[in-house]
């Protein structure tokens, strides 16, 4: 395997344990699909949440990516909008560390638009930011293989590659999120909600904060 | 902020009833005279304790005339909402509301309730300038932060413009503003609450100041001017989207208790007095088909009394009215306690079958013309007015105060202050424990209690008891 071949794979990897990290995240709304089976008295309501719920995060996670795969098509300012984007990614997850209060734009959505506040939500906690770096790092190894293609090839590329890395987070996150989901329901009971909860907020600030660094100190290092 | 959800939130009713039993009541006193300071006193209620069912602390405020009525905390089972993310709250803080004055008080618990104190004040003229508001009640803690229900508008005597909700962050305690965004015919308040999952708000109404601050006014009375409807919201648009006239004869609709589990879908209003006859009436509403119901459920009669057991206020009727002030439902949704401030008699209702209710157990104390002492021989002026039941159903705790001016008014013999408690049987029945009585400090009477670690007309669940 080539150095860039390893590189991808770890990409992906972080791109797979980010979605397993927003899944079992109560924050990012397995418990509301536990709550749509219980008041319906039906698995299939558990399962009708979870639809919603990944739609509005593979949304969220879009409208951060899909700017970015038309950005960094710019092939000769890749470099800094890499730079960039771990700056901004350490920004935000210093914001979240220093100021804690909850949006309370959030609390006016209604319960039955969970497509709406999964998005919300995910937007809200930078959740998209999270895959930023690595999305812009997986889009350059694969510009690595090209050499030089046109630009609108490249275009098309990023934007696949958005699409692939957002639905390979969602997917693991509608794994992890509905497993816990339905082993709540089924097995270990309402409970466990307040049981599993814990406070996830300072590792999430701290995670964006390291994944912002990580590929700050890569793109800085390779680019001298 | 916490790392863990505070283990006094319960994510449905059945764990908050398998929850430890309370250790402390807290309870709201009055100086009815306004001559002293209002206060908190901290009781012990853990069975076995040296003091047990005595005051071991108060928290006494800095002013006089604050006239406390109704309280809460600043956090309940509701900060588990699927929809909140954010469980990393403390029920820590008290917020006590100056029904005439207008100013709140925040009071901080921790580190024990034998250390309570004044956290934080919050001035009336910041409830005016921010809300338009007056009067502050009702207190609930949800979604959007603190509601608090309030019964005045603006001005001196707050009759201009509509009272409403406004909301307080439940950190900071900052005022926010109003709550509402629409509300349609709505121009009296009282009591609210809601189904947090079902995303809807169920409020009452009492009276405009003018009706209630100097006391009873028997010409509104009589005139039908009280309030006498249920208002149906949608809580997160903050929009009134039904409202139920009960009847302009049933007189004073207070407290609203939804049942706790969400996946039920009614709940009870409680009518102080039917002015064509002087009963008072259990009202079961319930949502069906998109839309609200209500309907009479329950109905208690007058008890007629000679005139010199009855009070002027009376004397014309030849009656007592059971005057049903304070309802409380259990945890678990099956009894429903019934305060009858004017006959002296707590009732409680199985209501498994919500539209149908069976009185299952009742005692009797205290009241206008019967005067039943407490079986431990003690007088017990007034009635059974403001009703707190334990988590797990089997203590029911009540105090005899309605309100200043009123209590001077339905028993002008005076009313020293008391709180008593009832055992609750397995399958209903009451009985008066003989070893609980609170005194109270002279020139103080006793309002609301609210329990150690919730109580059943503080938490709302998001989820189901399956």
């Amino acid at each position: 395997m080539s150095d860039v071949d390893t590189t991808a794979l770890w990409l992906w990897l972080a791109i797979i344990a980010s979605g397993l990290f927003h899944g079992i995240n109560p924050g990012m709304g397995w418990p509301l699909a536990v709550s749509a089976g219980l008041m319906d008295k039906s698995p299939r309501a558990l399962l009708g949440a979870l639809l919603p719920l990944s739609t509005g995060h593979l949304a969220a996670m879009l409208l951060v990516l899909l700017p970015f795969a038309l950005l960094i098509a710019l092939t000769e300012w890749q470099r800094p909008i890499q730079i960039a984007a771990g700056i901004v990614v350490i920004g935000f997850g210093l914001i979240r560390l220093i100021d804690r209060r909850h949006p309370r734009a959030l609390a006016r959505i209604s319960p039955a638009r969970l497509a709406l506040w999964s998005f919300a939500v995910a937007i809200a906690h930078g959740a998209g930011l999270m895959l930023l770096p690595i999305y812009l790092g997986l889009c350059a190894t694969s510009s690595a293989h090209d050499g030089h293609a046109a630009a609108a090839r490249v275009i098309d590329q990023n934007l696949a590659m958005a699409l692939l890395v957002a639905l390979v987070h969602t997917a693991a996150m509608l794994g992890a999120g509905g497993l816990l989901a339905w082993l709540v329901y089924r097995y270990l009971g309402v409970r466990f909600v307040a049981r599993s909860w814990f406070n996830l907020e300072t590792v999430w600030a701290v995670s964006l904060v390291l994944v912002g660094a990580a590929a700050l100190a890569v793109n800085v290092a390779e680019w001298r | 902020m916490t790392m863990r959800p505070d283990p006094t939130f319960h994510a449905s009713p059945k764990l908050a009833m398998e929850a430890p039993p309370e250790h402390f009541a807290y309870t709201l006193l009055l100086s009815p005279d306004f001559k002293k300071p209002d206060a908190l006193a901290v009781i012990d209620v853990k069975p076995g304790s040296k003091t047990y069912g005595r005051i071991v602390h108060t928290v006494t405020m800095p002013n006089k005339g604050d006239e406390f009525h109704h309280f809460g905390w600043n956090a309940c089972s509701s900060a588990l909402s699927p929809l909140a993310g954010h469980a990393f709250i403390e029920r820590r803080y008290l917020v006590i509301p100056g029904l005439r004055s207008s100013r709140i008080y925040i009071i901080d618990t921790k580190p024990s309730p034998l250390e309570a104190k004044i956290h934080k004040i919050i001035e009336p003229e910041e409830v005016f300038k921010k809300t338009g508001y007056s009067r502050p009640h009702t207190i609930h803690c949800g979604p959007e932060g603190i509601y608090v229900s309030t019964l005045g508008g603006g001005g001196k005597d707050g009759t201009q413009g509509p009272p409403g909700i406004f909301i307080m962050d439940c950190e900071t305690f900052d005022v926010l503003g109003r709550w509402e965004i629409d509300r349609g015919p709505q121009t009296l308040h009282y009591d609210f609450w809601w189904n947090l999952p079902r995303d809807y708000m169920v409020s009452s109404e009492w009276a405009l100041p003018p009706q209630f601050e100097n006391g009873i006014v028997p010409e509104d009375l009589l005139a039908n001017k009280y309030g006498h409807r249920l208002h149906f919201w949608d809580l997160r648009a903050r929009r009134n989207v039904q409202t139920i006239d009960l009847g302009a004869n049933h007189q004073m609709a207070l407290e609203v208790r939804p049942a706790h589990d969400p996946i039920r879908e009614y709940g009870f209003v409680g009518v102080v007095v039917d002015t064509t006859n002087l009963e008072a009436s259990i009202w079961t509403w319930w949502r069906e088909g998109g839309k609200f119901h209500a309907e009479k459920t329950a109905t208690i009669p007058p008890e007629p009394a000679p005139k010199e057991k009855l009070p002027p206020l009376l004397q014309g009727f030849g009656a007592v009215p059971p005057l049903v002030t304070d309802i409380d439902l259990s945890m678990d949704d099956r009894f429903l306690y019934v305060s009858c401030w004017g006959t002296g008699e707590m009732r409680q209702y199985d209501v498994r079958d919500p539209r149908k209710p069976k009185l299952a157990g009742s005692v009797h104390i205290g009241g206008i013309a019967r005067r039943t002492p407490h079986p431990n021989g003690k007088a017990f002026a007034g009635g059974p007015q403001m009703v707190e039941i334990s988590r797990d159903g089997k203590r029911v705790y009540w105090t005899n105060s309605l309100y200043s001016t009123w209590d001077d008014q339905f028993y002008p013999d005076g009313m020293p202050g008391a709180e008593v408690m009832a055992n609750v049987g397995a399958n209903g029945g009451l009985e008066l424990a003989k070893d609980y009585f609170v005194d109270f400090p002279e020139g103080y009477r006793p309002h609301q209690i609210r329990l150690e670690g919730g109580d059943c007309s503080t938490d709302s669940f998001c989820y189901p008891s399956v």
